[in-house]
C-alpha cells in the first residue's frame, strides 16, 4: 500500500507478540503518526503459532482488510521458519527481523529470500534471559524492529514501554525491559 | 480532546465512562466482552456512579435494562451475535415500551457453525424490532456514535432504544488512533437525564408497563412506534450536527465518498466501507468515476435521501455482510433497491454478499466488483445477487 508501512509479526502464544504490536502502535502514535495494530484471532493457546499486524502511515488510514503484502516481517520465534511460510506475500524489498543467534546470510539462504530483501538477526532470547531473567523476546524484538526499520526513534519506544508496562509491573521489571530493547537495538545485525 | 491509540471496544467503554449511565447490565460474549470488562474496572475504581448488574444471560441483561429504564434510569449494555439473539424477545419489549436503552452491538456471525468473527447477521436480524440502528466504520465512529446514541434515544420526539454497531474484531479488537473528547464535554453534551415522562417508580403517579393491548389498542401502540421512527431521522441529523460543533466531526444519515460526479458506486456498511475508499481512490486515479455511499443510519432507513444520493449513478453494487436467506439479496440490498424504485432513471443495481464469519474482504475483491460495474451498464448484470469472497 502506497504511503502505508505494513508489518507482520510471527510468534507463538505466550511470547508477548500481540503486546509487541500494541506497544509499537502506541509508540508510533506518540510520534504523531497514524497506526493500526491487530492480531489474527483464532484458537489461541500457549505455544501455538500466531500472527499480529501493524500499519503505520503519515495520513489517516481507512483500510481495514488483512495485511497480505508486508514490507516488514518480524519473526519472534525462529522455529516458526520451519513450520510457517513467514515469507508469504512479503514485498520484494521486505525487511525481515528474526530472533536468532545465527548469521543473517545463513537465514537468508534457508528462507530462500530475494536479493532485494533484507535480513536482520538479533538473539532476543539470550538478551531477554540476561536482562529480564527469562525468555521473553518481545521487548528486544521491538528494539530490533525499530533499528531495522527506523519507523520511530528508540527514545519514543522506550518511553512507551515505560508507559505501557508502568501500569502493571514493578520498576525493576520495567527497567529490565528497557535494557532489553536498548541492547537489541544496538546488537541487531544485518 | 485527547489523542489515544485503543481498540474499538476500549473506545466504546471510555464513551460509557464519560456518559456515566445509571445502570448497566453485563453478560459477556465475544467480541463485545471487553467493553463491559473495561467498564467494570471503571465501576470498581469509582470513576462512574453506575449500578452494574451482573446477570445470568443476555435475556436477563436486556430484562434488567428494561426494568431500570422504565424506572427512569439512563441505561446501557453491550452484546454480540448469539447474545443479541437471546435478547430477541426483550428487544421488542424495550422498543414497544419506548425505553431509550443504548446497546453496543459488536457485530459477529450467528451460529451454526459456531464462529466468533464479524458479519452483520446479528444486528440485521434485529432490524424490525423497533430499535434505531447506527453503524460505525472505525473506532472513532463507534466512540462518537455511542455518545450520540444517548441523545438520539432520549430525544423527547422519539424515545427509542438505540443499537450502536461496529465490526467485531476488525474494529472491536484492533488498535487505532482516535480522539477522545474531554469527560466534561461529553457530560455536558449528553446532559442530565430526566428519565421517562412516566417513571415506574413515581408512586404518586402510578403507571403500568407491559400492559395487555388486544384488538382494542395494540395497533395504535405499534403505530406510535412507527411514527416515532419517522421522526427519528431528523433527530439523528440534529444530534449529529450538534456533535460536529463540539468535536469537529459532523455526522448525518450516511457518508458519501467521491459521489458527486460518480458513475459507478458501491454501498457498504462499517469497516468494509473504509477499505472500499482505498479502491475508489485507485479507480479515480485511473480516470474512472467511482464513488461510495456508507449508510450510517439503517433504522429508520433514510430511503428518500439515499435514492437522491444514488440517482446520478449508472451502475451500483450493494455489499451485504449478511444474508437474508431465501430473499432476493441481502438485507441492505433489499432496502436500497426498494429505495431506488421510485427514481425515474435507476442505476443498474447488483448485490454481493461477502465476508460472512469474518472472511476478509481484500482490495482485489473490491477491484473485481468495480471492474464488473464498469461492464454491466451496457451488457447487463450476470446475476442480481451472489456470494463473493467464497470458495466456488
Amino acid at each position: 500500500m502506497a504511503g502505508i508501512l505494513e508489518v507482520r509479526w510471527h510468534g507463538r502464544g505466550g511470547q508477548g507478540t500481540v503486546t509487541a504490536a500494541k506497544v509499537l502502535a502506541e509508540a508510533v502514535m506518540a510520534e504523531g503518526k497514524n497506526v493500526q495494530a491487530f492480531p489474527e484471532y483464532g484458537p489461541e493457546r500457549m505455544g501455538a503459532p500466531l500472527r499480529a499486524y501493524n500499519r503505520v502511515s503519515d495520513s489517516p488510514m481507512t483500510i481495514h482488510c488483512q495485511v497480505t503484502n508486508p514490507a516488514v516481517v518480524a519473526v519472534v520465534d525462529s522455529t516458526l521458519i520451519e513450520t510457517v511460510d513467514v515469507t508469504e506475500g512479503a514485498t520484494d524489498d521486505a525487511v525481515f527481523v528474526i530472533n536468532s543467534p545465527k548469521e543473517p546470510d545463513e537465514l537468508r539462504k534457508k528462507m530462500k529470500l530475494k536479493s532485494s530483501q533484507k535480513v536482520f538477526c538479533v538473539d532476543a532470547n539470550a538478551i531477554s534471559l540476561e536482562t529480564i531473567g527469562r525468555v521473553m523476546p518481545n521487548t528486544p524484538m521491538l528494539g530490533a524492529v525499530v533499528k531495522a526499520t527506523g519507523v520511530i526513534k528508540l527514545d519514543t519506544l522506550l518511553a512507551d514501554i515505560r508507559a505501557s508496562f508502568g501500569k502493571k509491573f514493578a520498576e525493576k521489571i520495567i527497567q529490565s525491559n528497557l535494557d532489553a530493547a536498548s541492547r537489541a537495538y544496538e546488537e541487531v545485525k544485518s | 480532546m485527547k489523542k489515544v491509540a485503543m481498540t474499538g471496544n476500549v473506545a466504546v467503554a471510555n464513551a460509557m465512562r464519560q456518559i456515566n449511565p445509571d445502570v448497566c447490565a453485563a453478560y459477556p460474549i465475544t467480541p463485545s466482552t471487553e467493553i463491559m470488562q473495561q467498564f467494570s474496572t471503571f465501576v470498581a475504581n469509582g470513576q462512574v456512579d453506575t449500578e452494574l448488574v451482573t446477570v445470568e444471560s443476555e435475556h436477563s441483561a436486556m430484562s434488567a435494562c428494561i426494568g431500570a429504564a422504565a424506572a427512569g434510569g439512563r441505561v446501557m449494555n453491550a452484546t454480540s451475535a448469539n447474545g443479541l439473539a437471546l435478547m430477541w424477545e426483550m428487544l421488542y419489549i424495550a422498543a414497544g415500551n419506548r425505553l431509550p436503552i443504548v446497546l453496543s452491538c459488536v457485530n459477529r456471525a450467528l451460529s451454526a457453525p459456531i464462529n466468533i468473527h464479524c458479519d452483520h447477521s446479528d444486528s440485521m436480524g434485529a432490524r424490525d424490532s423497533g430499535w434505531v440502528q447506527i453503524y460505525a466504520e472505525n473506532a472513532q465512529e463507534a466512540y462518537d456514535n455511542t455518545i450520540q446514541a444517548v441523545r438520539i434515544g432520549e430525544h423527547p420526539d422519539i424515545h427509542l432504544p438505540v443499537m450502536s454497531c461496529m465490526d467485531g474484531f476488525i474494529i472491536s479488537h484492533s488498535i487505532e488512533n482516535l480522539d477522545l473528547l474531554d469527560d466534561q464535554q461529553v457530560r455536558d453534551f449528553v446532559g442530565p437525564y430526566n428519565g421517562t415522562a412516566y417513571p415506574l417508580l413515581d408512586v404518586a403517579n402510578p403507571v403500568t408497563y407491559g400492559a395487555l393491548h388486544l384488538q382494542d389498542y395494540y395497533i395504535e401502540s405499534r403505530r406510535q412506534l412507527h411514527e416515532a421512527h419517522k421522526r427519528a431521522k431528523n433527530v439523528v441529523i440534529e444530534v449529529g450536527r450538534e456533535y460536529g460543533k463540539l468535536s469537529g466531526r459532523s455526522y448525518g444519515l450516511f457518508e458519501t465518498y467521491k459521489m458527486d460526479d460518480a458513475e459507478i458506486g458501491l454501498i457498504a456498511l462499517n469497516s468494509a466501507a473504509g477499505t472500499a475508499k482505498v479502491v475508489v481512490d485507485e479507480f479515480r486515479a485511473k480516470g474512472i468515476k467511482a464513488g461510495l455511499l456508507k449508510p450510517r443510519l439503517f433504522r429508520p432507513f433514510p430511503y428518500l435521501e439515499i435514492a437522491d444520493a444514488l440517482k446520478g449513478l449508472k451502475a451500483l453494487c450493494v455489499l451485504d455482510r449478511a444474508d437474508s436467506f431465501g430473499a432476493a439479496g441481502g438485507p441492505l440490498f433489499i432496502e436500497v433497491r426498494s429505495a431506488l424504485y421510485d427514481l425515474q432513471k435507476r442505476p443498474v443495481t447488483i448485490n454481493k454478499i461477502f465476508g460472512l464469519g469474518g472472511r476478509d474482504l481484500g482490495l482485489d475483491d473490491l477491484r473485481k466488483v468495480f471492474e464488473e460495474l464498469t461492464t454491466i451498464v451496457d451488457k447487463g448484470p450476470k446475476s442480481l445477487y451472489e456470494y463473493i469472497t467464497v470458495r466456488e
